[in-house]
């Protein structure tokens, strides 16, 4: 078996890749033939393997923990395609390892979906865990939001060498009461900055409501004092440091902190030691990911992609682009990967478009956001659940301004195929 | 379909002159039991209130808090298993002053979690029995099964309901309620009866959230018709634009269970 599963596996790749298929589908034939391929792989790193997971954030905090470990000599095998469950990462080795299944790298950095992260860590323990939030996203799914907690507690729990937690979300900070094995370190937010992060606790109770007294927090290896327009400031070591970011959005710019923890963890236990400068550089240098607060240009002006998908995504993607002279329009999709719920809509306050409107409401739940837009008494331009005539209409509508959609996920995939027809749009299959 | 401009909505919302009375709503529990967009349901009834001509009043009940006086619409939420655990002692501390509301015509709306333990009890699978305070003569049973997706809910009092469920709670009404409907599509209080929520008096009692009464705007100017007839004798409604809402249900009758 081991002497041909891995060039048949590659051999799957390549015909799937031709035909246009699905980018875990070779994952699935090697995992059939060959169920100790990804395990034996990976074990062979001398680093081990990073597994980054949580509800919001996942992709782009990989993509900076790869592109951290790369500016420190190291080569890293990621998940790029966006596969984040275990065929997706069998896939993705496929494409990787050499026809004799030996991977060149030093370490693996996988995005890992909750749940599918709890059967990957069954059967690959991992050196290093970052779990970075719990929100309310696809409870159709998952059922509770502690519920998700508990899969990224046997995440920790399954860690052989260090957990990171965000110190500030009580359901990920709390994992570290249960862990006796791997060693705990934390990123975090200054003071000044803790209202900007609600969680979801928070977002329950109404506006002006007490907040039961917190117990001390421990102490953060990285926390995040300020964010500015172009730069912000992380305090590690002892000292306060200044970059520049090319990522926006406040939540990014945390989840750099959680970055920055496992990057220097990693990097400490390498042979050479830490490069401090080289972190920080290429810190500033990393670009969004798909849909991630891209902008593209359309008619020469700015168009920007903020995904939603739960509400406190939305609550900081409004935050974290201000409407002023912005275009704006929402689409909103029920599919499975949407999440299938419209509740969700109604825990995201829209008060911040007031001023401006939105110009065009689209998806096949366009009519629930218009009624919720209706009740935060935002005016709304027109509504239509087609995602092509409305992204027509809404760019013809608005030539002279720089435009914002936000939308769900099946939305983004829509508006992006579409854009892809009259501008630059990186495809991603 | 012309939604509500920003000029009526803002001239629809300074009550100061001419309000037909204060209505004054209590949200129970926002901190622990409110998962599912129960915030939605609360502010469709401060803008509905002020749409109607009356002035708004919202309040809020947690744990510990001392029980706010003159309450005339009570909305209760959705919780985790963690939230029904923390909020359990405090609510059977309730039990008597909660009935006597219920009792004397308190219009209330009850969504999922609170549905729950404002029945007799619930009984998780384990065995365990978590007392409810018994205004409704319902009962829960849990199960290992979720019940998720779209509903759509008939009923002789509100027309068609429409709604998203997500439990694994099975509650079976006793004589001393009546379903709120039948379910036309998705499962509602348990996977055997095809029967959704519970009537008693003026309490609204459901498992649906979406939220609920954004979008099924006869249930919400039900509370409010009721709390106002209450108060002041008569309820003369003002003319929200239900528009967005009309079209939101005819969207969502045709999506998938």
């Amino acid at each position: 078996m081991l002497y041909f599963s891995v060039p048949l596996g590659k051999l799957v790749r390549r015909v799937t890749r031709l035909r246009g298929g699905g980018s875990a589908f070779p994952g699935l034939v090697v995992e059939k033939i060959d169920p100790g391929f990804m395990q034996r792989t990976l074990s062979t790193l001398p680093l081990g393997v990073a597994v980054v997971s949580g509800t919001n954030g996942k992709t782009t905090t990989t993509k900076m923990v790869v592109e951290l470990l790369e500016s420190q000599g190291l080569k890293v095998f990621t998940n790029r395609t966006g596969s984040n469950f275990t065929r997706g990462v069998a896939a993705a080795l496929l494409g990787d390892v050499d026809w004799r299944g030996r991977l060149n790298a030093d370490i693996a950095v996988l995005e890992l979906d909750e749940a599918h992260a709890v059967h990957f860590v069954n059967r690959v323990p991992p050196r290093y865990s970052l779990l970075l939030n719990v929100l309310r996203d696809q409870l159709d799914r998952f059922g509770e939001i502690d519920k998700t907690a508990q899969l990224l507690q046997h995440i920790a729990a399954k860690t052989t060498g260090t957990v990171v937690l965000n110190r500030e979300d009580p359901r990920v900070a709390r994992i570290a009461e249960t862990l006796n094995g791997p060693e705990v370190r934390y990123f975090g937010l200054h003071d000044s900055l803790l209202t900007t992060f609600p969680n979801d606790d928070d977002l329950r109770a109404g506006p002006g409501s007490p907040v039961p007294d917190l117990p001390p927090k421990p102490h953060a290896d990285v926390v995040l004092r300020r964010v500015g327009a172009d730069d912000a400031d992380f305090e590690y070591d002892g000292a306060t440091v200044t970059t520049g970011m090319k990522l926006r959005g406040v939540y990014n710019i945390f989840n750099a902190a959680a970055a920055l923890v496992l990057a220097r963890c990693v990097a400490g236990n390498g042979t050479t030691g830490t490069d401090h400068g080289g972190l920080l550089k290429a810190l500033s240098e990393v670009a969004p990911a798909f849909g991630r607060g891209e902008s593209l240009v359309v008619d020469g002006k700015p168009l920007d992609l903020v995904l939603v998908k739960n509400p406190s995504g939305f609550r900081l993607g409004l935050k974290s682009f201000p409407a002023g002279g912005y275009a704006t329009m929402i689409a909103i999709n029920d599919n499975y990967a949407d999440g299938r719920d419209m509740s969700w809509l109604w825990d995201v306050e829209f008060d911040s478009l007031r001023d401006g409107g939105v110009d065009q409401v689209s998806g096949s739940r366009a009519y629930d956001m218009a009624l919720r837009l209706q009740y935060d008494e935002v005016a709304v331009g027109s509504v239509n659940p087609e995602i092509v005539p409305a992204l027509a209409a809404f760019i013809e509508g608005a030539t002279d301004k720089p435009k914002r959609i936000f939308c769900t996920y099946t939305a983004m995939l829509a508006i992006r195929r579409e854009l892809s027809k009259i501008t630059t749009v990186e495809v991603v299959s | 379909m012309t939604p509500l401009s920003q000029d009526e909505a803002s001239s629809a919302g300074s009550q100061e002159t001419g309000s037909k009375g204060t209505i004054r709503v209590l949200q129970l529990y926002p901190r622990d039991m409110n998962i599912y967009g129960d915030w939605g349901n609360v502010l469709v009834l401060q803008q509905r209130i002020r749409w109607h001509g009356y002035t708004p009043e919202i309040l809020e009940y947690n744990v510990g808090d001392p029980f706010p006086e003159d309450v005339d619409i009570i909305v209760g939420g959705g919780g985790q298993d963690s939230g029904q655990l923390v909020i359990q002692d405090d609510l059977l501390s309730r039990e008597s002053a909660l009935k006597e509301l219920a009792d004397d015509g308190t219009p209330m709306l009850l969504i999922c979690g609170l549905y729950q333990l404002f029945g007799r009890f619930f009984k998780t699978r384990t065995g365990a029995v978590i007392p409810g305070i018994g205004v409704l003569d319902v009962e829960t049973h849990g199960t290992d099964e979720r019940l998720i997706g779209n509903v759509t809910v008939s009923s002789p009092e509100f027309g068609d309901i429409l709604g998203y469920e997500n439990h694994s709670g099975q509650t079976r009404l006793g004589p001393g309620v009546r379903p709120l409907g039948t379910t036309a599509k998705g499962t509602g209080n348990n996977s055997s009866d095809g029967q959704e929520g519970a009537r008693y008096r003026n309490i609204v009692a459901s498992y649906l959230h979406g939220s609920l009464l954004p979008k099924n705007p006869a249930i919400a100017d039900f509370l409010i018709r009721t709390a106002a007839e209450r108060k002041y004798g008569s309820f003369t409604p003002g003319a929200p634009d239900d528009g967005y809402a009309e079209l939101a249900r005819e969207h969502a009758a045709r999506r998938p269970r």
